[in-house]
């Protein structure tokens, strides 16, 4: 069963909740949102940042990607993982959500920057990039 | 998947200075150890649950024996984030550390500093196949022991003992709710990481950072 699990803490404005019934749960699947396809025509990584272009696609949107597209007209970049999180959607369907809408033109992706490219462990031998992170943690202690 | 390509990490200082470095920590541990509650002490925005879908492979691993209703099969990523300065934005991500939903931890290992495995001392064997997993691929990680209201306490010694673990893995008490506690867990790691690191570093950071 989709469930979209209630946050603890921090009460900060999200999207309207999903359609929800509290014995069947959504009501809508979630598939549905994406029209049955769980791959996405472009190549998104959860940490992807998506921005919107200001273009406003030919074809009209549906409710899902209209608050998708919503979500990257931000004043800051969001990420892949956070439209997921914020549509309660699978992050598989954000992904064809969003890229529907790079293909539309409406947004724009752009894979994470990660430290040495993005290999697991890349940045071990980055002192400098380590040093920095761990002074930006403990400015927060 | 080839994301490399478009990653200019060598790239003008035009556009490595508007585009932050993604820095990414996983966060593991078997059901109720805490890992939720971590990501929301830390993240600066509402602690996000995502789903990912299982994959066909995970599918298969699934018991469906006696389950009557089984009609998707996902798995929930804890999402938050800590901007940490202009230059450098973290990510956390936590997921259950069970087996079957390796093949989503080799996406998500894919670009990521480091780990922090969670630990339940009353469950401690939860967290042995996030340990394995780690240790087989070679990515650093912490043990952080959430220390429940009326756990028993266990040293760290014990701990270490109990799990097997390598000697150079640190072994840190947290309280998972806390702020400070839960940074002080994610300090520790980047500290590991830069203790294991090339040798070749002038002044190594004195305090440990450890959380009490």
């Amino acid at each position: 069963m989709i469930r979209a699990r209630a946050v603890p803490g921090k009460g900060a404005p999200r999207e309207p909740a999903p359609w929800l019934d509290d014995s069947a749960g959504r009501v809508v699947r979630p598939y549905t949102a994406s029209g049955g396809r769980t791959r996405p025509a472009v190549a998104l990584d959860l940490l992807s940042s998506v921005t919107a272009t200001g273009a406003r696609p030919r074809a009209p949107l549906g409710a899902e990607h209209t608050a998708a597209l919503r979500l990257c007209a931000g004043a800051a970049a969001v990420t892949v993982a956070e439209v997921a999180g914020q549509l309660r959607l699978p992050a598989a369907v954000a992904k064809v959500l969003l890229s529907d809408l790079v293909e539309a033109g409406a947004v724009t992706a752009s894979a994470p920057r990660f430290p040495g490219g993005g290999g697991p462990y890349a940045a071990a031998d980055d002192q400098t990039l380590l040093q920095a992170v761990l002074d930006g943690l403990r400015r927060r202690l | 998947m080839a994301y490399a390509a478009d990653c200019d990490t060598r790239g003008p200082a035009a556009t490595a200075a508007a585009r932050p470095v993604t820095l990414k920590i996983l966060v593991a541990g078997g059901f109720g150890a805490g890992k939720t509650t971590l990501v929301g002490a830390v993240s600066e925005i509402p602690p996000l649950c995502t789903e990912e879908l299982l994959s066909g492979i995970g599918a298969d691993a699934d018991p469906l024996d006696g389950v009557d209703t089984k009609t998707s099969t996902t798995v929930a990523l804890d999402f938050g984030r800590i901007t940490l300065d202009t230059g450098h934005v973290l990510y956390l991500f936590g997921t259950p550390g069970q087996e079957r939903f390796w093949f989503l931890w080799e996406e998500l290992s894919a670009g990521a500093l480091g780990a922090v495995v969670l630990a339940d001392t009353r469950r401690l064997a939860d967290c042995f196949p996030a340990v394995d997993f780690f240790e087989r691929r070679g990515i650093v990680f912490v043990v952080a022991v959430n220390e429940f209201d009326g756990g028993h306490r266990y040293t760290a010694g014990e701990v270490r003992e109990a799990v097997g673990l390598a000697p150079g893995v640190p072994v840190v008490h947290c309280d998972a709710r806390l702020t400070g506690s839960a940074t002080a867990v994610l300090a520790e790691l980047v500290h590991h990481l830069l203790s294991t690191a090339a040798p070749a570093v002038p002044a190594q950071p004195t305090d440990r950072g450890e959380p009490t």
